[in-house]
């Protein structure tokens, strides 16, 4: 399978990536090369194989239901979730306004 | 009270041995048995290390140094000492930390401008256990941007360099990928050991090209929680050091159960470090056949004949396995990692942290397109771009399923090998170190460097590079030990006893 | 069937509904983070790092957020996937901070299942339906973006980000607004009973996506399929689900038959005005690109785990209300009515037990009188004395004593509801109240018998015609007697006398 400049620019679109017309058709062949070379795995047969899901065989372990049981992962900590915005007022994240 | 510098100082003196600023010399077992033993101070260590550091800018290999934090913690090695408290694992032992692991009140980049100025407010589970055993810390290493790279070109900051030179060249090396600050400053003496991650060589690769050891643990041995993410399903972290004992006594710092990291393997850590033996008799090294490459050079393929032997001399039995899908691992990869990539870095959006670009004018979704477009480096973008393709409607299966087929594939064969083998012995890398600059222009072939890197990483296995020799340019190569999942012990054991053979004790002529 | 049918200029139209239902789960702490899930709190004191999506940041789900979740499966007779696994949704946008939604496309917690909705004839609903659930998933809810407090900027609160819900899809079997309106209260009355989510719309505890289509009537098949059909998003009360249904019916017929076609799309309702209008174009259609959460492990449950939630599950309101009828005698309304809702059987089982004990009757043999007395007295009483009711005072202890003196012929149903009264008011104790305020009825037969003597020999004539077969007559003894008595006579021990003295 390959990729042409539209498919590029629906691409980072999708991805969020302001790319011009000319990366855009810069980056075709790039991704073509790669994709051209993964295509190889098409060759393997893996009608009955299951697609690796966990690559150690556990499975997920549950949290208990407690509240801020630890620091590092409990609420409370507004300072330090906004301390690194580049936009922050009132203890909100301030983003460009969102017309819906 | 810290014991008397000048005291230390002359009775190293006194025994010969070293001088002050030859304490860079020592590796992580030395340094914390002097330390504990009084033969010096950790502010020693801590002070020669810095100014190690300082005297190597020419090397790029750290982002960000942190003296004071490397004193203050050799300053409590050495209280703790004075005041005949137990000193922990890695006590007194300063180290780099590469600049994927989320450090409190240390900036933290992954190498990315999106990242530039982020201070974390909190420390990674792996950072934090170090502390804890008592290790202080040199600074921040330089990497591939968000670990993407074999060449450490894709850091935002530049290349850390290796200190290696082709004999009778001034040509800049690299140092490998992505953990290429953190081999080069081993290597360079600039710290007794680093932090790495791994998650398609990005240890084993950098350690190969820079003649020094490192392991990647069996996936879930260290847990991943605070550390920058790349590939969820493939990245691990692991020491690189200058030798087998002292990634040994590392990794049993860093590794352990985090219930905050829900791969996080829930067994107990074996004490390595103890429990090392070079004695291979009764064991069975496994070479894999399809790892003889067409077009693997003569110097590799000589090296691992010789590694052949030197297992054989420790009383290994030598047997030919086959890996079937050995071939395919490296595209599987490059689906799969990517992917997982495109998603990982979506929460990089110039909303809660790092770069925002906000061009006159623009809304919500235009600030994010211009925040990534300015914040990631080109390999990012690409692969970025590679992940979103292989995942968006239509492809999925083809790529992403059919890449998860082949990974269980891969795994399948190691599953089988271990049947007649109890470790794998293959080259790490295709090729000694390349010049910087030489492969940039040709993403794919940068990609084979880790060929033979990749297949354990999508199994999951602990994996490690020991350097075995210099090849006819001067420059180091590697040899890979591959284990049974968990088996972190046979892998070191292993390794031991090539190291012991290898006798490997070169290190780069001081240039920088 | 549903008869609903929109008249259109080339005749009926019938409307094919669905319902995606996003009900947060009853969790202390979030999905994947030890967050506070509490409602209300100041922006962003609710938020982990970990819902802050910080760099390294990872998840760890919630077991009661997973036990919930099949616990409600169980409760709908649904399919328990004992294998199940969270994938992502890859979008963008504020208030999705990890730029993908934590979700289960591929392989749901919670499969097919169904959920009964009853006959209201009066309401739209000719008989008893059944519809079918597709599926149940967990997820995480997104944070919450304002508009109107800065000039040029959006404001971001994480406090939701992350919290647990359940996502459950309905099959497109509904047709009518009042099936649907029903379906959604069935299935709050569902959760609730369960303990899985609080059911309040108000908080957006539940809401829901509705999707509408039309066709002409007539079995589904490859030549007449269902339409094309618009998702009307996060819809928050009963109300708006029928009237998004209307409205969209309405629409979509009208721009078929003007040579239109529907366009599948992302609505939006405006309850001020009334109406959907278009969230999205269609070429700006999204590319999810769900993939397994390569964060997070297979969820595999075991059978003691399986157990422990089926063991858990309350009585459920379906089996409730056959119980209520069939066993305790009920009519098919008051069975309706009792267990509704969580609050109202819970009262009316606590006040059963309680009276059936205080009378030393079957539950079944009190089951009438309690329902009646719950359903209708108990409220009309409240109802009456409005804000001067202090529901405190309203303890089964108190109901139960007024039953048993009503049971006992003490005091009168008129008399019951003045004590419920001062009950309500005061706290007082009702038989005090009984005794002090003299809302006693007479059962002394000894002092009604006087009575009835007296009015018979002052009303020989009367007797006579009545004798004489004037049956119509007897009730005017009856008033005579309780006139004397001031009405506290028991009316029963009244007649009983009477008839023995007349007949
Ligand atoms: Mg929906
Ligand atoms: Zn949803």
């Amino acid at each position: 399978m390959s990729v042409d400049k539209q498919t590029v620019t629906k691409i980072a679109s999708l991805a969020r990536i302001k790319m011009d017309d000319a990366e855009c058709e810069r980056m075709v062949p790039e991704l073509n090369n790669i994709l051209d070379w993964v295509d190889q795995l098409g060759e393997v047969d893996t009608s009955g194989v299951e697609p690796m899901t966990a690559v150690m065989p556990m499975a997920q372990r549950l949290r208990d239901d407690v509240v801020d049981a630890d620091p590092l992962t409990g609420g409370g900590v507004r300072d330090k979730v906004l301390a690194n915005a580049p936009a922050a007022e009132h203890g909100f994240f301030g983003v460009p306004k969102v017309i819906e | 009270m810290a014991p008397n510098a000048s005291c230390a100082s002359d009775k190293l003196r006194a025994n010969g041995f070293y001088i002050v600023t030859d304490l860079t010399n020592l590796g992580v077992k030395a340094i914390r048995d002097g330390v504990a033993s009084g033969e010096f101070t950790a502010r020693e260590v801590a002070t020669g290390f810095n100014a190690a550091i300082e005297a190597a800018a020419e090397l790029n290999t750290f982002i960000v140094t942190t003296p004071e934090k490397a004193l203050e913690a050799a300053d409590a090695a050495d209280t703790a000492r004075a005041a005949g408290k137990p000193l922990g694992k890695m006590g007194g032992v300063p180290i780099g930390m590469k600049d994927l692991f989320c450090t409190a009140g240390t900036q933290t980049t992954a190498a990315s401008h999106i990242l530039e100025g982020f201070v974390p407010q909190y420390e990674s589970t792996v950072s934090a256990n170090l502390w804890n055993a008592g290790a202080g810390m040199l600074g921040k290493l330089n990497l591939d941007q968000f670990a993407m790279g074999s060449s450490n070109e894709t850091s935002y900051f530049g290349p850390a360099k290796s200190p290696w030179r082709k004999e009778g060249s001034n040509t800049a090396l690299t140092a490998g990928g992505s953990s290429g600050g953190s081999s080069s400053a081993v290597a360079a003496r600039l710290c007794p050991a680093a932090t790495g991650t791994d998650t398609g060589g990005s240890i084993r690769q950098p350690a190969a090209v820079t003649g020094i050891v490192g392991i990647k643990p069996t996936y879930g041995r260290c847990s991943r929680w605070g550390v920058v993410a790349f590939a969820s399903s493939l990245d691990q972290v692991g020491p690189m050091a200058r030798s087998v004992e002292d990634c040994a006594i590392m990794l049993g710092a860093m590794a352990g159960f985090d219930p905050k990291d829900s791969t996080s393997l829930d067994m107990p850590v074996p004490d390595w470090e103890a429990a090392l033996d070079a004695d291979l008799k009764g064991k069975k090294v496994g070479i894999p056949r399809e790892y003889r490459m067409e077009g693997t050079p003569q110097d590799i393929l000589d090296s691992w004949k010789q590694g052949e032997e030197w297992l054989k001399d420790a009383g290994a039995q030598i047997v030919e396995i086959s890996l079937p899908h050995t071939k395919y691992a490296l595209p599987a990869y490059y689906i799969i990692a990517p992917a997982e990539a495109s998603s990982n870095l979506a929460r990089y959006d110039g909303v809660r942290y790092g770069l925002r670009d906000l061009p006159d004018g623009s809304g919500l979704q235009d600030m994010y397109a211009a925040t990534r477009a300015d914040g990631f480096g080109d390999e990012v973008k690409r692969r970025i771009l590679i992940g979103t393709y292989v995942l968006s409607a239509g492809f999925y299966d083809a790529y992403y399923t059919q890449a998860q087929k082949i990974r269980t594939l891969v795994a399948q064969d190691f599953e089988k090998a271990w049947g007649e083998c109890d470790v794998i012995l293959a080259p790490t890398t295709p090729s000694a170190a390349f010049g910087l600059g030489e492969m940039q222009s040709d993403p794919l072939a940068m990609y084979l460097n880790d060929v033979f890197a990749v297949p354990a990483s999508l199994a999951g296995l602990p994996a490690m590079n020991v350097p075995a020799g210099l090849n006819s340019d001067g420059l180091p190569l590697g040899l890979q030990i591959v284990g049974k999942p968990f088996d972190e012990q046979g892998v070191l054991n292993t390794g031991l006893a090539i190291e012991q053979r290898a006798g490997f004790t070169a290190r780069a002529e001081k240039w920088w | 069937m549903s008869n609903y049918r929109i008249q259109g200029a080339t005749g009926e139209w019938e409307v094919v509904i669905g319902l995606e239902v996003h009900a947060q789960v009853s969790s202390k702490a979030k999905l994947f983070s030890g967050a506070n899930t509490e409602f209300g709190a100041e922006p962003n004191t609710q938020v982990s790092l970990v819902d802050a999506a910080m760099p390294g940041m990872l998840p760890v789900p919630n077991r009661e957020c997973i036990r919930q979740a099949v616990r409600t499966g169980m409760a709908i007779e649904a399919q328990i996937n004992a294998w199940s696994r969270f994938d992502r949704k890859n979008y963008f946008y504020a208030d999705l901070p990890q730029g993908y939604q934590i979700s289960q496309l591929y392989h749901p917690i919670v499969g097919e299942g169904q959920l009964l909705i009853e006959a209201d004839p009066k309401g739209g609903i000719p008989e008893d339906k059944i519809i079918g659930i597709e599926r149940i998933h967990v997820e995480q809810d997104a944070g919450k973006l304002m508009h109107d407090q800065h000039p040029t900027m959006s404001y971001v609160d994480l406090n939701r980000s992350g919290v647990a819900l359940m996502e459950i899809v309905s099959m497109a079997d509904m047709r009518s607004p009042a099936e649907a309106g029903a379906y959604v209260r069935k299935l709050r009355s569902i959760l609730r009973y369960v303990g899985s989510c609080d059911g309040n719309m108000e908080q957006g505890s539940m809401r829901a996506d509705v999707n509408v289509s039309v066709r002409k009537p007539g079995p589904i098949t490859e030549e007449h399929p269902l339409g094309t059909r618009t998702e009307t998003k996060n819809v928050n009360s009963v109300r708006f689900v029928m009237a998004v249904i209307e409205g969209e019916a309405r629409r979509q017929v009208d721009l078929i038959e003007d040579g239109g076609t529907v366009v599948q799309e992302t609505r939006l309702y405006d309850p001020d005005r009334n109406e959907t209008r278009s969230m999205r174009s269609k070429e700006d259609a999204h590319d999810y690109r769900y993939f397994p959460d390569p964060d997070l492990l297979p969820i595999e449950l075991d059978d003691a785990f399986l157990t422990e939630c089926r063991d858990s599950l309350p009585e459920l309101p379906d089996a409730k209300r056959a119980r209520y009828t069939q066993q305790l005698g009920m009519n098919d309304y008051n069975a309706a009515q009792l267990t509704a809702e969580v609050e109202t059987f819970a009262r009316f089982e606590t006040l059963l037990a309680e009276t059936s004990s205080a009378l030393g009757k079957s539950e079944s043999d009190v089951a009438t009188q309690v329902a009646n007395w719950t359903l209708s007295v108990a409220p009309g009483v409240i109802k009456s004395i409005g804000d001067e009711a202090n529901l405190e005072y309203a303890t089964s202890a108190a109901q139960a004593a007024i039953l048993k003196m009503v049971d006992a012929g003490e005091v009168s149903g008129g008399q019951s509801k003045e004590i419920y009264e001062i009950v309500l008011k005061t706290g007082r104790d009702p038989a005090e109240i009984a005794e002090t305020e003299g809302l006693k009825q007479q059962s002394d037969s000894g002092a009604i018998e006087a009575e009835i003597d007296t009015i018979l020999a002052a009303n020989q004539d009367k007797v006579e015609q009545y004798k004489g077969g004037k049956d119509k007559l007897f009730g005017f003894f009856v008033g005579q007697t309780m006139k004397a008595m001031e009405g506290k006579a028991n009316p029963q021990v009244v007649n009983e006398l009477l008839k023995a003295k007349l007949d």
